[in-house]
């Protein structure tokens, strides 16, 4: 226990003027994916059952890989919101630095595999 | 890091089991939360028998006679016994209830009765509420106004006044604060619902010309954004009130101001 007041205790480092952004940008990734989501399935369902050639094509076709480009990037910048909250909540201290930092670089990175394989199909066929 | 077990030093204990009274018909069996702090003991749950054919319908009437009659140790909050003070909350039947207002007959089965959740418990059923008041005081609950004080009275349309129901009635006995499982975790930075149910309640007076500073102090991750719309405050507050909207209303307008 430290001398400190109750009010002191209560209003700790005040508010960080923030916080809304934050909130404001998932709701609308998240109606984003309510359309990006389905539409990205959509070219493999369509083909399910058909050739490996078939599918590919599907994603190469400008429309569907412009498409995925979009659902990769929005779904993965939700996926580190959304995660971040959930470590704000649970973990405190130095593993909750650690653990943003690392959601951060490794949703980053998922976001750049899934581009950078959706445009090597559309590109190079 | 949340703490997902209690201490050791806070791990329930089967307590006493008071004698049954005698030549009594309809009896009720009460298991109730004991804590002193001045024994070193772990806490306990007391197991009592109420006859309620001589004891008042609600909760509160039963620790009363329980106390009155049984065991005078029992510590409880209770001062105006029609849910207008918001001394006696308490975890009923595993949901918070203001125990003057609540019926015995709305429990099925024994009669569980715990402090608030998540509190430090001074003695048996009395929380520690330190915290949540000087919380409540950070939002500052009053009318702030900038323009020069009228002759008479600060003016409010009726329809401006009618904005303030179901806000005006809460009466701070930390039910839905204590239900939050974000103020569990987070109730040093996070206001928790009751302290933003009175936020929004000065935020939308249309007499008090600080709205601006008020959204500005509670644009924060954990002040505001703790909230994640569980609900457990509206489903638990004893006045039927819907905390969990003004902390919604308050986000609007957070984002209404910057768009």
């Amino acid at each position: 226990m430290r001398y400190m007041t109750d009010r002191k205790r209560a209003t700790g480092l005040g508010s960080a003027r923030s916080g809304v952004q934050h909130f404001w940008e998932q709701r609308v990734s998240a109606i984003a994916l309510v359309v990006l989501a389905p539409l990205f399935i959509f070219p493999l369902a369509y083909n399910m059952g058909d050739s490996y050639e078939a599918v590919h094509a599907a994603y190469a076709h400008p429309v569907n890989a412009t498409i995925a480009v979009a659902f990769f990037v929005t779904a993965f910048l939700h996926f580190f919101q959304g995660l971040q909250v959930v470590i704000e909540d649970y973990v405190h201290g130095r593993w909750e630095i650690v653990l943003i930092i690392t959601t951060r670089l490794l949703s980053a990175l998922f976001a750049l595999i899934g581009v950078f394989a959706i445009l090597k199909i559309a590109f190079t066929g | 890091m949340v703490q997902l077990t209690l201490p050791k030093n806070s791990k329930i204990r089967t307590g006493k089991t008071w004698p049954k009274p005698d030549g009594a018909k309809r009896l009720k069996k009460f298991l109730i939360y004991r804590f002193n702090p001045d024994d070193g003991e772990n806490p306990r749950v007391d197991t009592y028998f109420v006859d309620l054919d001589s004891c008042g319908p609600m909760v509160l009437d039963a620790l009363i006679k329980i106390k009155n009659e049984i065991d005078p140790t029992l510590t409880f909050r209770r001062s105006c016994r029609e849910g207008i003070c918001g001394s006696c909350a308490m975890n009923i039947d595993g949901q918070n209830h203001l125990a003057c207002i609540y019926g015995i007959d709305e429990v099925r089965g024994d009669v569980k009765i715990y402090p608030l959740p998540h509190m430090p418990v001074v003695k048996d059923l009395v929380p520690d509420l330190t915290h949540f008041y000087a919380q409540h005081a950070s939002i500052k609950p009053w009318l702030e106004t900038k323009s020069s004080v009228p002759e008479k009275e600060w003016k409010q349309s009726i329809e401006d006044r009618k904005k303030l129901d179901g806000l005006y009635e809460c009466v701070m006995c930390a039910s839905c604060s204590t239900s939050c499982p974000s103020y569990w975790w987070n109730s040093d930075r996070y206001l928790g619902p009751a302290t933003l149910l009175h936020a929004y309640r000065w935020i939308i007076d249309s007499r008090d010309e600080a709205t601006g500073e008020r959204l500005d102090d509670l644009e924060d991750p954990f002040k505001v954004y703790r909230c994640h719309t569980i609900m457990n405050c509206a489903q638990t507050c004893p006045k039927g009130l819907n905390p969990a909207k003004a902390i919604a209303e308050i986000k609007k307008m957070h984002v209404a101001r910057t768009l």
